[in-house]
């Protein structure tokens, strides 16, 4: 109870590991710390840990702050790189009306982020409806494993920009091209993770399972499911992270709505401080939806 | 009593990486109805693997097991096991670890109540009807040993079978549960295959002690009946002749004669 309320040096330390690894933590630390330690739910007033919350934000303020201090001293006396201050005005004005749209190459920021992040929706939830079932199958059976493990070792570390002519070449049009793109890119993790998941269910589960002469449906919902479950969202969280950095790189080739065409179109109008905005955009997006999957996944994986 | 478990001539060789290897040779055992039976050996005499063979999880490559008369071909539910390192599912609760259990022996005969009142009768059996809603990793090691009693009590087997199910336990918690061991198998009655390396347990608790030889191509050594009347208690049988008799000779077997184990075998 006392960490949950009082931010001490310690309750940092005890952080998950999971949580710990992830490189862009501190950004969003930065933005939650004033909601979460507000003793409402304490009974009795205790002195506020002032110095354990100072501990816990003051650093990755900081380093924000070193960030766009060296930003703001190189961009002193350039005239092609915007400063951050101009950049903040011009994000300013650009949130000030994401959701206008005049006419298909000209759209409000949100709207390019919705358009980009349903194409993410539909290539990752293709994979993950064709890569966790595969990646089962994978796991179970030895024979397949030995089929298709070459395959998967030979396709994984390909660019997705590679796959995209493959795309525009079968469904001769750039939004499928750009979902197949992803969808291909982001499947790799969740096979391999729900395999490898499967393939370390302990024995003695199994045994269990044997003993007590389980039908399949119970063997799977009961145990092989539950025990995979972390292997498979680590997978998860894998692949939604490649999707999104694949996405950019498809729609600057593709067009269309989305954050990565509206990068190149800002470049191509030379408004260089909307592309920092735009990087600083899809940097946030992206560790929101890691942040989503590690929630869902504390949600459901049991504590050993 | 009548011949409840046959095991006649057995043969196990495992194929591995490196070769085969003999494990048991010749093994010839039988354990009647309500019998309580100890396997003892040193560490990798294969009465692990005898254990294993019984309940059908491995299958033997020579000879043949019976139990009430018809062939072990696979595991089931009338060969209860319980395991050395208690094997209950992280993600469910006590209660639904002996459930999962119990709804597949009985879910077909009977209704949702009666099978959540088996569930609690067997965790209550075990002194762990204070814990149903804990998950394993909220309790002691003792006390998830004594929910993988239960889930195998709860199926109400013909044949308990365990797997050094105290050989992780401190020797205090080791000997609370044998006392409780001792006292459920005396209400139920039921018939126990036991493995174990502690001398005092297989004398405590066994009708017979069934030593083996040391591998590779282990086989029994010499079979001990224990005819200490039952109930018994632990500090009494401390000085008890009968009790410090076999005690020797399990003692004697293993350290002393286990050396010239071709001379011994049977």
């Amino acid at each position: 109870m006392v960490s949950a309320v009082f931010h001490s040096p310690r309750a940092v330390a005890d952080t998950p590991a999971a949580e710990r690894s992830s490189p862009a933590k501190p950004a969003l630390t930065l933005a939650s710390p004033p909601s979460s330690p507000t003793p409402a739910a304490a009974p009795e007033r205790e002195p506020f840990d002032f110095q354990g919350l100072l501990g816990k934000v003051l650093p990755p303020v900081l380093g924000i702050a070193l960030l766009i201090g060296i930003w703001a001293l190189l961009t002193m006396k350039s005239t092609t790189f915007p400063s951050p201050a101009a950049t903040f005005d011009a994000a300013v004005k650009l949130f000030a009306d994401p959701f206008y749209s005049k006419g298909p190459n000209d759209q409000g920021i949100g709207w390019n982020i919705l358009f980009s992040l349903q194409r993410v929706a539909l290539g990752f939830g293709l994979a993950a409806a064709v890569g966790i079932p595969a990646g089962f199958i994978i796991g179970r059976f030895e024979f397949v494993n030995r089929m298709f493990s070459p395959l998967i070792s030979l396709l994984r570390p390909v660019s997705p920009l590679a796959w995209l002519p493959i795309g525009l070449l079968v469904f001769k049009a750039a939004n499928p091209a750009a979902i197949w793109t992803i969808f291909i890119c982001s499947i790799w993790p969740m096979v391999v993770n729900t395999a490898v998941g499967v393939q370390r269910v302990p024995q003695d589960y199994l045994n269990v399972a044997r003993v007590l002469n389980l039908s399949e449906w119970k063997v799977m919902t009961r145990i092989l499911l539950p025990a995979v479950l972390p292997y498979m969202l680590t997978g998860v969280r894998l692949s939604v992270g490649t999707a999104w950095l694949v996405i950019v790189a498809a729609e600057m080739l593709t067009g269309g709505v989305g954050i990565g065409f509206w990068v190149w179109d800002e470049w191509n109008n030379l408004n260089v401080q909307h592309i920092i905005i735009a990087i600083f955009v899809i940097g946030i997006v992206g560790l929101a939806l890691e942040q989503l999957l590690i929630l869902i996944a504390k949600r459901f994986s049991f504590d050993q | 009593m009548n011949r409840f478990i046959q095991i006649h001539n057995v043969e196990m060789t495992f194929t591995t990486k490196k070769g085969s290897f003999h494990a048991l040779r010749e093994i010839d055992l039988i354990v009647e109805q309500g019998e309580f039976v100890t396997l003892i050996g040193h560490s990798g005499c294969g009465k692990s693997t005898l254990l294993n063979l019984i309940a059908g999880l491995t299958k033997p490559t020579g000879g043949s097991l019976l139990c009430d008369n018809r062939e072990i071909s696979a595991p089931g539910p009338e060969r209860a096991v319980v395991f050395q390192n208690h094997s209950l599912l992280p993600w469910l609760s006590c209660f639904d670890n002996v459930h999962l259990a119990v709804e597949r022996v009985f879910g077909a005969s009977e209704t949702k109540a009666q099978l959540d009142a088996r569930t609690k009768a067997a965790l209550e059996l075990v002194g762990m009807g204070h814990a149903l809603a804990k998950r394993p990793h909220e309790i002691s090691g003792g006390m998830k040993q004594r929910v993988g009693i239960a889930r195998a009590l709860a199926m109400e087997p013909k044949v308990l079978l365990m797997d050094e199910p105290f050989g992780a336990l401190d020797a205090l918690t080791r000997a609370r549960l044998q006392d409780e061991l001792l006292a459920i198998v005396a209400k139920t009655r039921s018939t126990v295959v036991m493995v174990t390396h502690d001398v005092d347990e297989a004398v405590l608790l066994s009708d017979r002690i069934v030593m083996m030889t040391n591998g590779p191509a282990a086989t029994i050594g010499e079979v001990l009946r224990i005819d200490i009347p039952r109930p018994r208690n632990r500090v009494e049988l401390a000085e008890d002749p009968d009790y410090v008799h076999a005690r020797k000779a399990v003692i004697d077997f293993l350290y002393t004669r286990h050396a010239h184990r071709e001379t011994i075998a049977a």
